[in-house]
C-alpha cells in the first residue's frame, strides 16, 4: 500500500480490485472480503473481542492483578465477600479471587492453544492422507479414528490422566489425544469431495507427488472447515480442562486454574457463592466468546457459502 | 512422418465393466486427430488411459517411441498434457492464476518461472492483469485459456483435449478453438481431441476415429466426413443427428 496507490484510488477499492497487480494484493483482497463477511455478524465481533480480551488479560496478568494468585492472607482475609479491596472476594485460604482469575486466564489459554496445535494437525494429517490414499490406508486410519471416537471424550481423557498422572500438562495431552478424531473425520470428508475433481487431476497430470498434492492442494481446502470446528470445540476443551481440574486430575493446587477453583469453592457454594461463582462466570464468558467467534468464522470462511 | 502416439489393442476395465475393448490408434507427429462418438463410447476414457488416470488392463501405449509402463514418470508429463472439459472444475478454487501456473514449473524444477508465466499468459491472450486473479474472478472462456496456458507451460509435444469447448457458449467456443489452432501451428503440437460435435472435429482435425461402446467403428479423414463418404451405419446415423442439429439452429 504505497502513497501513490492511496492517491489514485481508495484503500478499499485497491483491496477489492478485480485486477490485483501482485500476489500480496490478491491475498490481502481475499482476507479483506473474509473480514467484511466476519464483521457483518455483530455477535461474532463480540466473540472476537472476548477472546482478544482474554489474550490481553493473560499477557498483562502481572499488571492487572493486585494480589498474588497463590499467597493469601490466612489471618485477616478468609472468605471475604466482594468489595472494593477484593473485587470478587477471597477464598478459603485468603487469596484474592480476582487475581487468581486473571492469572488463571493464562492457564486457560495455555490449554486451549496447546490442544489446538497438537490435535488439529494430527486430525488434518490423518484425515487428508486417509481420504486421498483410500484403500487399506484409509481403512486402517479410519478404524483407529473410530476406536478413539467410541469412547466418551471425558472418560477417555480421565483414563489417560489416571495413567499419566495428574497435572496440567498431562491434562492437555489427554484432551489432545481425545479431540483429534472429529478433525480427522472432517478432513477426510472434505478430501473425498475434492480428490476426484478436475483440478486435482490436473495437478496429478503435472506429475506432482501424492505428498505434494495432499500438502499443497488438498490441505488448504480443508483448513477453513477445520479452523471453524476447532474454534467451536474450544469451549468444550475449556470445559473438559475445567472438568479435569474439578476432579483433581488437571491443574494441581495452588495453580489458579478455573476448574480447580470451582472445585475448591464448592464446599462453600451456598454461603460464599463467589468462590465458585466467579471462576464459573469466567469459564462461561470465555466459552461463549469462542462459540460466537466460531459461528462468525463459519460465515466468513465456509467455502460452501458464497463464491470463495 | 513418425507416430507421436500409437495405441495397440488398448483395454480399460473399471471393476467388471470393459470401457475400452481393444482399441488401436495412431496419431502422426504434428497431426490433429479427432475422436467422436456418443456419451459412454469410451473416447474420454481413451484420453484418461493415456495419462494414467484410467486403469489399463491390456495393450500398449507408445509416446514418441517410448512404450509406457504401469506408471508415468515426470518426463511423460512434459511430453503430454491435457485440457479438461469443464473450465469451472479444472482450476483450483483457492489459487490465483499465478499460483496455478507456477505449480507445474515448481514440480519440474524449471527456472525463470516469472518470464515463463508472463509468456504463457500472453500466448493465450490474457495479459498480466489476469495473473493474480482467482478462478471465480474469471469468465468461462478466460478460465479455459488459463487451463490451456497451464497445459502449455511445460512445453509438451502432445496435447490431449477432452471436449475443450463444450462447456462454453458459441462465440467463446470459436475464440478458444482459434486459439488452439494458433498454438498448434506455432508450436507444431500434436492434438488428440475428443468431441461429440462433428462440426468442431471437421474444422479442427485432419483425421478422426468414430467410437461406439468402447470400440473403434471406423477411421476417416475430415474430407471423407464432409463428403459423407462413410462406410458404417453408425457413422451415418451420427452425421444425420448432427445435421438435424444444424437445421434447427
Amino acid at each position: 500500500m504505497t502513497a501513490s496507490d492511496a492517491g489514485s484510488l481508495s484503500r478499499r477499492e485497491w483491496l477489492l480490485s478485480e485486477r490485483p497487480a501482485s500476489r500480496m494484493q490478491a491475498r490481502l483482497g481475499r482476507a479483506y472480503v473474509a473480514w467484511r463477511r466476519f464483521t457483518a455478524n455483530r455477535l461474532a465481533v463480540v466473540g472476537l473481542l472476548i477472546i482478544l480480551g482474554l489474550v490481553v488479560v493473560a499477557a498483562l496478568a502481572g499488571m492487572l492483578a493486585p494480589y498474588s494468585p497463590t499467597v493469601g492472607d490466612l489471618k485477616n482475609a478468609r472468605l471475604l465477600a466482594p468489595s472494593a479491596a477484593h473485587w470478587f472476594g477471597t477464598d478459603d485460604l485468603g487469596r484474592d479471587i480476582y487475581s487468581r482469575i486473571v492469572y488463571g486466564s493464562r492457564w486457560t489459554l495455555y490449554v486451549v492453544i496447546l490442544v489446538a496445535i497438537i490435535a488439529a494437525p494430527i486430525g488434518l494429517l490423518v484425515g487428508t492422507v486417509a481420504g486421498y490414499a483410500g484403500g487399506w490406508t484409509d481403512a486402517i486410519l479410519m478404524r483407529i479414528t473410530d476406536i478413539f471416537l467410541a469412547f466418551p471424550k471425558l472418560v477417555l481423557a480421565l483414563a489417560f490422566v489416571a495413567a499419566l498422572g495428574p497435572g496440567i500438562e498431562n491434562a492437555v495431552l489427554a484432551i489432545a489425544i481425545t479431540s483429534w478424531p472429529p478433525y480427522a473425520r472432517i478432513a477426510r470428508a472434505e478430501t473425498l469431495t475434492v480428490r476426484n475433481s478436475d483440478y486435482i487431476k490436473a495437478v496429478q497430470l503435472m506429475g506432482a507427488s501424492p505428498f505434494r498434492i495432499v500438502l499443497r492442494h488438498i490441505m488448504p481446502l480443508c483448513i477453513s472447515s477445520l479452523i471453524i470446528r476447532v474454534t467451536l470445540d474450544m469451549a468444550g476443551i475449556i470445559l473438559t480442562a475445567a472438568g479435569l481440574g474439578f476432579l483433581g486430575l488437571g491443574a494441581q493446587p495452588p495453580l489458579p486454574e478455573w476448574g480447580a477453583m470451582i472445585a475448591s469453592g464448592r464446599r462453600f457454594i451456598l454461603d460464599q457463592w463467589w468462590v465458585a461463582g466467579a471462576p464459573g462466570a469466567a469459564i462461561l464468558i470465555v466459552s461463549l466468546g469462542f462459540n460466537l467467534l466460531g459461528d462468525g468464522l463459519r460465515d466468513a470462511l465456509d467455502p460452501r457459502s458464497g463464491d470463495q | 512422418m513418425t507416430a507421436a502416439l500409437s495405441i495397440e489393442r488398448l483395454e480399460v476395465v473399471f471393476d467388471r465393466f470393459r470401457a475400452l475393448k481393444g482399441v488401436d490408434l495412431e496419431v502422426r507427429e504434428g497431426e490433429s486427430y479427432g475422436l467422436v462418438g456418443e456419451s459412454g463410447s469410451g473416447k474420454s476414457t481413451l484420453l484418461k488411459a493415456i495419462t494414467g488416470l484410467a486403469p489399463v488392463a491390456g495393450g500398449a501405449i507408445t509416446v514418441n517411441g517410448k512404450t509406457l509402463g504401469k506408471t508415468r514418470d515426470k518426463a511423460f508429463y512434459r511430453d503430454v498434457q491435457m485440457v479438461f472439459q469443464d473450465p469451472y472444475g479444472s482450476l483450483h478454487p483457492r489459487q490465483t492464476v499465478d499460483r496455478l501456473l507456477q505449480e507445474p514449473l515448481a514440480i519440474h524444477g524449471i527456472a525463470h518461472g516469472e518470464k515463463r508465466i508472463e509468456r504463457a499468459l500472453d500466448e493465450v491472450g490474457l495479459g498480466n492483469g489476469f495473473r493474480f486473479r482467482y478462478a471465480h474472478q474469471l469468465s468461462g472462456g478466460q478460465r479455459q485459456r488459463v487451463a490451456i496456458a497451464r497445459a502449455l507451460i511445460l512445453e509438451p509435444s502432445i496435447l490431449l483435449l477432452d471436449e475443450p469447448t463444450s462447456a462454453l457458449d458459441a462465440s467463446v467456443q470459436a475464440e478458444v478453438l482459434n486459439l488452439l489452432e494458433e498454438v498448434r501451428r506455432r508450436r507444431k503440437l500434436t492434438f488428440l481431441m475428443v468431441s461429440h460435435d462433428l462440426a468442431i472435429i471437421t474444422h479442427m482435425c485432419e483425421r478422426l476415429m468414430v467410437m461406439q461402446n468402447g470400440e473403434a467403428v471406423e477411421t476417416l479423414t475430415a474430407s471423407q466426413l464432409i463428403g459423407h463418404r462413410v462406410s458404417e451405419d453408425y457413422t451415418r446415423n451420427l452425421l444425420r443427428a448432427s445435421e438435424g442439429f444444424v437445421r434447427t439452429a
